[in-house]
């Protein structure tokens, strides 16, 4: 019987914060402890490794190699840096990398826009079949596809070309499912009232639309800027000289390459490549969650 | 002429106004989706296709000029495949990678999940963030900063292990040991994607089940087994193919950190697909890819059966 009258003591049993009824604070303190120091062990073995590459790229290459390693850089140098941006040429590399990010992104956010408003808002013959053919494509993999995709590629005259490194990701089935999902959620009311005014589909799209979609556009670049930024697969097939290589091309290559053992000099190419993306990875982290949580992608 | 009953007449009319209606609608939404459907179909769709038609030729990259000269050779390529050794070994390597993977990162990932929506309340943005920012990080950047890590003498992980007495092995240069140091790295890559997945989870799950299990006298164990579990069923679902999906086509791991050595104990499938291309022969390389992705599509199918079926 006690139990049913503790079931019926609704209000502070809901909140998140109040201890439940009959839990003693001394160990739900205790445990809380726990947590915190499991957390903030797994988050020490995340994170050292960033740390680790960090500090490694001010070390000069003799000091790398030392046994044991030295933790604190004993004579931190620009030097790897310097090498990085005189003598190879990862400012070019980085300029590649930005120029096909923007591209994607900006292909990405128009055209899956304007599908996703039709996907959502309008009713038209053939609805389901562009839905399901989306749908399918979600799950297509690009090792499946990058062989022809080279021999069309090739045939159109566009290897080692940035429209080559841009085209065949100027729309994906995720941006399309993400901005049709999004779209579906506005009040239908609104284009109702824009229709009577006589307003054209067009108008309808780019002054009610579009202006409603900013979390979703925003989640939508991020994601795919993100993507392309980290592409390799595609990039290391159609970028066949240095000065088509994106940055992760051309690290992966000279770390595989005659440079396979100079770690001051890839570790500091590793955090060209990644520190940005932390950067902006931390500034817009709501925006990230809500795109994993809504779409399931990394 | 006012013969014509009304109701009739005005759904006549709304029948014909919604026909028109429909017309300019599917006009106006094929035009919507023009440049998508171009792009798409030309760049996407088609090289699906044309992916399994290649898969039954003799395509090499010397016929890109003349593709007439190719040949079909019907199942030619897939025969050859499954009597392939390197091919056989990369398939294995490939189930290796997925079936450690998998449940040591959705392990891990629920085991953080679960901490931290544990009723803390200090500093969980915080964790989030620190936990996901492996994801956001380029593989390729990773696996060489890993590599470094990894090294025999100078490397952290076994000099943090020299702390505790123990003499870490080369571990990518060790045929046992470079496809765990592989997996390791996957998993600490990938669990940040499967937490928020999992913590969107878990917040749907009453609060007031685990309290009214409390009360009855279950502990922290046994309500995790009986309540949190069965309920984040589809969660968990969700994530293990996500997860399995992005691991059978792993490829930047061992391209940077053992080149698929030592002696093919890391070749992947993809990697082998793409070492096949990188030879020129790509009728080959397009039935690997598709054997690839029909693993792709049963472990998906299976994965669906396993944990569907036991609600």
């Amino acid at each position: 019987m006690a139990v049913d009258v503790r079931r019926g003591a609704p209000a502070p049993a809901t909140t998140p914060a109040a201890a439940p009824a009959g839990a003693p604070a001394g160990p739900r303190r205790r445990r809380a402890t726990w947590v915190y120091l499991v957390l903030a062990v797994g988050l020490v073995v995340m994170l050292a490794p960033f740390l680790w590459m960090v500090l490694g790229s001010f070390k000069p290459e003799a000091e790398l190699q030392r046994v044991p390693p030295t933790w604190w850089p004993e004579t931190p140098s620009l030097g790897n840096y310097r090498q990085l941006f005189d003598r190879l040429d990862f400012p070019r590399f980085f300029a590649n990398s930005v120029l096909v990010a923007v591209a994607v992104t900006a292909g990405n956010l128009v055209f899956c826009s304007m599908v996703g408003y039709a996907l959502a808002k309008l009713d038209f013959a053939g609805k389901r079949l562009l839905f399901g053919l989306v749908l399918a494509m979600l799950m297509v993999p690009g090792v499946v596809t990058f062989v022809p995709l080279f021999v069309l590629v090739s045939n159109l005259g566009l290897v080692n070309t940035y429209p080559g490194l841009i085209l065949p990701f100027l729309v994906t089935p995720l941006g399309v499912f993400l901005m049709r999902q999004f779209i579906s959620g506005l009040p239908d009311e609104l284009i109702e009232a824009a229709r009577i005014d006589g307003a054209g589909e067009w108008r309808i799209f780019s002054r009610v639309i579009v202006p409603l979609c900013g979390p979703a556009l925003a989640t939508l670049s991020i994601l795919t800027f993100l993507s392309s930024w980290n592409n390799f697969l595609w990039p290391l097939v159609v970028a066949q000289s240095e000065d088509k290589y994106t940055l992760p091309v051309a690290l992966a290559l000279y770390s595989i390459g005659q440079n396979a053992t100079r770690y001051g000099l890839l570790l500091a190419g590793s955090v060209v490549v990644i520190l940005p993306v932390i950067a902006l990875f931390v500034a817009l982290q709501r925006y990230f969650v809500q795109g994993i949580a809504t779409t399931g992608i990394k | 002429m006012a013969a014509v009953p009304a109701p009739a007449r005005e759904g006549g009319g709304t029948r014909s106004g919604s026909a028109a209606v429909r017309r300019r609608h599917t006009l106006a939404a094929w035009m919507f989706a023009l440049p998508f459907m171009v792009l798409f179909l030309v760049f996407m769709a088609g090289p699906v296709l044309a992916s399994l038609t290649m898969s039954f030729t003799d395509l090499t990259s010397r016929d890109l000029r003349d593709p007439l000269a190719v040949n079909l050779v019907g199942l030619e390529n897939y025969t050859k495949l499954l009597s392939d050794e390197r091919f056989l070994r990369s398939a294995f390597n490939t189930a290796y990678f997925v079936v450690v993977g998998i449940p040591l990162t959705m392990g891990l990932a629920l085991a953080v999940a679960v901490a931290l929506n544990s009723g803390i309340d200090r500093f969980r943005t915080f964790f989030r963030v620190g936990f996901y920012t492996p994801v956001v990080t380029s593989i390729v950047a990773v696996a060489v900063v890993w590599r470094f890590l990894l090294q025999p003498d100078s490397g952290l992980l076994n000099t943090v292990l020299g702390w505790v007495g123990i003499d870490g092995p080369n571990w990518l240069q060790s045929t046992t040991w470079a496809m765990p140091s592989l997996i390791a790295m996957a998993a600490w890559r990938n669990l940040g994607t499967l937490m928020v997945i999992f913590l969107a989870g878990l917040q749907t799950i009453p609060r007031d089940l685990h309290e009214q299990a409390m009360v009855d006298g279950a502990g922290a164990w046994r309500r995790f087994r009986s309540i949190t579990l069965p309920l984040l069923r589809p969660t968990l679902l969700f994530g293990a193919v996500l997860t399995g999906v992005g691991y059978l086509q792993f490829f930047e791991e061992p391209f940077v950190m053992t080149k698929g050595g030592p002696l093919d104990h890391t070749l992947s499938t993809a990697f082998f697909t793409y070492n096949q291309f990188g030879f020129g022969n790509y009728s080959y390389a397009a039935a690997a890819s598709y054997l690839l992705f029909l693993a792709i599509v049963v472990l998906t199918l299976v994965q669906f059966r396993l944990l569907r079926s036991r609600t």
